[in-house]
């Protein structure tokens, strides 16, 4: 079969802020350069991130690069590489202002400056108190940064595929990637896009569990892609949780519900946080209350027929307090859990909310994997930034506005360091001859195979899976019991059926597709959290307790390292954590504590 | 509604930038959508083109639908 071939010098997937962000540095280099998207790029998922992004300009009180890095190694339990994270710190500035002159409104100060606020371990001179770095535009941070990348993308006559999904990476035989295969949903055709530079900014795959914060665009596609062409992904035990998500839903409830008084309750309606924080009780930590509740869980004082989730209850407050100081939770809770929460109490679990693991890339944004020995070679042609990547900057945990940031400087070196290799004389390759077969054979599975499995099952039980298995609080026993539910459930995945076999907008395929993509980051993360035996960051194990020998369970003397999930094999490999920044002293190891 | 507009359109709800509105539209779609008339379809299409935010705060009620042509749609929505 002919497919057609569209040759570009730079093909993007994504058109959330990392795919934006790199994408203006290709168009305006003057490279021809294409951007898939599933959906129109202002309704990318980074559309949801209010919180906004770190930088230490100082327009509030004194702040340092310094002192952001120390945060960040701290707040990613020393797991966080520490030339990658000084490279993100000191180049926070920087990509402030430039999204400043893109036209991004940010709040200011009464003298014109970018406003900044205070935002949980963000801290000045490393650790003392608390400083203001976060930068944000209202409540629509993320949202107002695409829109003035988007614009900027159009000054640069970047070429925009929009409800494009791309399905294969691909690759020749000596491992140089080429560009990718993908798939036009308005007509089902399949296309080539063939480039000298290929940059995945596919976002997330918080999809993978049955709760989740994350829209359901996040399914992980560029992972998926990359896992099929071989690559390894780094450090996917580690997803950040949220306490407090609708049960069912994953709508986040904000944590200001239980600041102005709410309870946590298990089925005998008893405030079990009294026992797990006898001070702070409902006020405890995040992950100090997530894990309360997930042991409430699993020790079966859970609610509801399955037992599955605990309850937040705000009726003892005064109406008249919760609907002026909580906007929209009385909303919520009727639209997302049928509870009228001036009355009920509303259900809630432990939800998941970020990955911060991913494509293992360079500081610069080339993508990285072992070969001959050498840990981390570069995968010529091949890029990635943002929350699909793992430079790593959040190491075991992410602090809050770190993810914006992210996305702007791991998007930015990546379109430069795209736009210097091309310029060095990085040329289109020869696509091999059966460049677009695995792709072909997937779909023609798909649409022939009769007696497989449902899409929405199969997305079900791996999603129950991987919450009851390798939720926030995880047990050595259920993380065991998980792998061997999770390769079933791959089986299950590599067998799946659809009933619409039509060309034009077929959503059942796309989710089909999404769903091939899904089952490689659940099985990558659950083999990488059986393996993992201590507790760091936001992986904690029950058997990895709190010791004078390892605090807080983390092992630094077996465990100060990054795992390599091989999706070629489902083994695991480690690799050293870099532990010397670019230009400063190493921040020393210490137990996490705030 | 066409086929093909009527799939263009569910993937546009089903495929947002919000959580909330993922399930929200997705859930009007199956279940309210289909009792329409043309007109109302064509004022759900128009909401669903909506950015993000600004539909959210209007099926949350954290902003008024001041609209009379969008405001029954909306209170459907509430309600779904």
């Amino acid at each position: 079969m002919s497919i057609p071939v569209l040759k570009f010098d730079a093909v993007i997937v994504g058109a959330g802020g990392a795919g934006l962000r790199s994408a203006i540095q290709l168009s305006e280099a003057g490279l021809k350069t294409a951007v898939l998207s599933k959906v129109f790029p202002t309704r990318s998922h980074t559309v949801a991130a209010q919180g906004g992004v770190a930088a230490s300009l100082g327009n509030s009180e004194e702040d340092h690069w310094t002192w952001h890095m120390y945060d960040t190694v701290k707040g990613s339990d020393w797991l966080g590489d520490q030339d990658a994270i000084e490279f993100m710190c000191k180049k926070a500035n920087e990509v402030v202002v430039e999204l400043e002159h893109y036209g991004m409104p940010f709040d200011r100060t009464d003298d014109g400056k970018i406003y900044q606020r205070p935002f949980g371990g963000h801290m000045s001179n490393f650790g003392e108190k608390p400083v203001r770095r976060s930068c944000a535009a209202a409540d629509r941070t993320g949202h107002a940064m695409l829109h003035a990348m988007y614009q900027r993308n159009v000054k640069a006559n970047t070429q925009f595929f929009v409800e494009w999904m791309a399905l294969d990476l691909i690759r020749d035989e000596e491992g140089h990637v080429l560009g990718v295969t993908a798939m036009e949903m308005e007509t089902g055709q399949i296309v080539i896009f063939h480039a000298r530079a290929t940059i995945f900014a596919t976002g997330g795959a918080g999809r993978i569990f049955y709760s989740s914060t994350n829209a359901f665009i996040n399914t992980g596609d560029g992972l998926g892609m990359a896992a099929r062409a071989g690559i390894p992904l780094e450090d996917m035990e580690f997803w950040q949780f949220h306490p407090t998500g609708v049960a069912g839903a994953g709508v986040l409830i904000t944590e200001g519900v239980r600041g102005e008084g709410g309870i946590l309750r298990n089925s005998s309606k008893e405030r079990f946080m009294e026992r797990y924080a006898p001070n702070a009780k409902d006020l405890a930590s995040r992950d100090v209350v997530s894990r309360a509740m997930a042991t409430e869980i699993k020790e079966g004082r859970g609610c509801g027929v399955n037992k599955d989730y605990v309850l937040l209850d705000i009726t003892h407050l005064d109406p008249a307090t919760i609907m002026k100081r909580l906007p929209g939770i009385h909303e919520i809770g009727l639209q997302f859990a049928g509870v009228d929460c001036l009355k009920e109490p509303l259900p809630v679990v432990p939800t998941c909310h970020y990955q911060m693991g991913g494509i293992p890339t360079h500081y610069s944004g080339r993508v990285v994997a072992p070969k001959d020995g050498d840990h981390s070679s570069i995968v010529p042609g091949f890029y990635a930034g943002g929350e699909c990547a793992c430079a790593s900057v959040h190491g075991a945990n992410r602090l809050g506005t770190n993810s914006l940031l992210d996305l702007l400087v791991f998007g930015k070196s990546a379109g430069d360091s795209a736009v210097e290799d091309l310029k060095a004389g990085r040329a289109h390759r020869e696509l091999p001859k059966d460049v677009a077969d695995k792709t072909l054979a997937r779909i023609s599975a798909l649409d022939n195979r009769k007696g497989g499995a449902n899409v929405h099952e199969t997305r079900l039980a791996m999603q129950r899976t991987m919450q009851d298995h390798a939720g926030v609080f995880r047990f050595g026993d259920m993380l065991k019991q998980g792998v061997e539910k999770i390769l079933e459930v791959e089986k299950a995945a590599r067998q799946l059926e659809i009933k619409d076999k039509s060309m034009a907008w077929n959503t059942a395929r796309t989710e089909a597709l999404e769903m091939e993509n899904l089952i490689e980051v659940a099985k990558a993360t659950m083999i990488s959290a059986e393996a993992r035996k201590e507790s760091r960051g936001a992986h904690v194990r029950d058997d990895a307790p709190d010791t004078a020998e390892f605090p807080n369970g983390r092992n630094d003397k077996e465990w100060l390292k990054h795992t390599l999930f091989s999706p070629v094999d489902n083994s695991i490999s480690y690799k050293p954590v870099n532990m010397q920044p670019l230009t400063v002293e190493a921040v020393a190891l210490k137990t996490r504590s705030y | 509604m066409e086929r093909a507009d009527y799939e263009r359109l569910r993937w546009r709800c089903i495929r947002r930038a919000l959580l909330e509105l993922d399930i929200s539209l997705t859930r009007f779609l199956d279940n309210g959508f289909d009792k329409l008339n043309d007109e109302e379809q064509q004022v759900f299409v128009e909401l669903a083109d909506m950015e993000d935010h600004d539909l959210w705060y209007l099926i949350s009620g954290q902003a008024d639908c001041d609209d009379p042509r969008l405001a029954p749609i909306v209170a459907m929505l509430r309600k779904s």
